[in-house]
């Protein structure tokens, strides 16, 4: 079956955020450090997963008409499971993520996610795509967080990256955040149009 | 209490902590509404409607039945909740008293359910611990109306400027959205020239 397809497009060709730029806030609010992103990928594809695997058990039962209703209340819900846990176990966590942990409701890419595919495939399928868009979305996350933690705090993982260098302040706040996703969008469409022009 | 207090409250979530581009809140209709600039007013003064709207309602709703009951915990979920029937509500409301507002603001109204800054300002609001203080209610009210005109405020900046790189020669793999993430960079950097302000 095309379970490894529907996993991998979450990853490159139908990545949520560098292709479809859904799920922007946390990923720009939260990539102040590698760790965020990291905690914050898992929190989201936790959620993903799980409201995915819900709406596409109970598909046949929800009226269409209130079907947005009925998937936000899903995803608060779930929302709600991770808000708790973190705060119960991982109190530096929910700390330093702080409002962007109850935010994951309004996350697009998850709504997106469960009206787009959840509530049209199994349950299976959609298992394999809420972790294929999770983990899609927290490797953009990651890859922009090392960009802004190294040369805003000179720092990875809390430790010294480059001893000596002085880091750029302006990197680790908010216009570093719009300016490195705007550059990596830049990146990724030379990489396309280069690919075209060659294959 | 002074009036000091509340005008502290409106200046620093309009400029000095602006929802969008201090914060990155409320960034999917801030990048999706801004190619024009009448949309970009519309989708504004919508958003400032809903806020000041959602923080009134959220902060009764907390304050006297979610405190009181010990069910806090359900904070995200109700909240999602009020703004959803919040935002059906005034549709319906503006569409029966006054069709040319509703010609207006009608497409962007069920937008804004997913605008995270909605969410955002109702969450900072009880985070804040405006619920223990003096005229926590009216505080919580005024944050709501500056988040909204710090929004619109962004908006219409966003707007104005892509207006005109419409016209501007930009290398082909820079066009769309990495040109206007750099943008909202150059943007935010002028708005932290406000971070340094004192009441």
């Amino acid at each position: 079956m095309n379970y490894l397809k529907e996993f991998t497009k979450g990853l490159w060709e139908k990545n949520p955020i560098l292709v479809l730029s859904l799920g922007l806030c946390p990923t720009l609010a939260v990539t102040t450090s590698v760790t965020n992103a990291l905690w914050m990928c898992l929190a989201s594809t936790f959620v993903l997963v799980c409201s995915n695997v819900l709406v596409s058990i109970i598909k046949k039962y929800i009226p269409s008409h209130i079907r947005i209703p009925v998937f936000i209340t899903i995803i608060a819900s779930f929302v709600t499971v991770v808000e708790l846990t973190l705060k119960a176990f991982q109190p530096n966590v929910y700390n330093s993520l702080g409002i962007f942990i109850p935010l994951i409701v309004v996350n697009c890419m998850i709504l997106g996610r469960a009206e787009e595919f959840a509530s049209k495939n199994n349950i299976l399928v959609s298992i394999f795509d809420g972790l294929g868009m999770g983990i899609g979305f927290g490797l953009t996350l990651t890859i922009l967080a090392f960009f802004r933690e190294t040369l805003g705090a000179n720092k990875l993982f809390g430790l010294t990256f480059i001893p000596g260098m002085r880091p750029v302040m302006a990197m680790i706040l908010a216009p570093g955040a719009f300016i490195t996703l705007g550059l990596m969008l830049w990146a990724m469409n030379s990489f396309k149009s280069r690919k075209k022009k060659g294959g | 209490m002074e009036i000091k207090v509340l005008f502290t409250i409106l200046i620093s979530t309009i400029f000095i902590n602006n929802y969008v581009l201090a914060q990155m809140l409320g960034l999917c209709p801030f990048l999706g509404v801004s190619k024009k600039l009448d949309s970009a007013l519309g989708m504004g003064l919508a958003v400032i409607f809903v806020m000041t709207l959602a923080s009134f309602i959220t902060f009764i709703v907390y304050k006297y039945i979610l405190f009181p009951y010990e069910i806090t915990y359900l904070r995200t979920i109700v909240f999602i909740l009020v703004i959803a029937s919040l935002v059906q509500l005034v549709e319906m409301i503006i569409e029966k008293t006054s069709p040319t507002l509703y010609q207006a603001l009608g497409i962007f109204l069920p937008l804004i359910t997913t605008n995270c800054a909605v969410l955002g300002v109702t969450v900072l609001n009880i985070d804040s611990g405006f619920i223990s203080t003096e005229f926590g209610l009216l505080k919580s009210i005024v944050q709501g109306v500056g988040a909204g005109i710090g929004f619109t405020i962004a908006l219409l900046l966003m707007a104005g400027i892509r207006e005109r790189l419409e016209t501007a020669d930009i290398p082909k793999n820079l066009k769309g959205l990495p040109i206007t993430f750099v943008t909202a960079g150059l943007l935010a950097l002028s708005f932290l020239g406000f971070s340094g302000m004192k009441f």
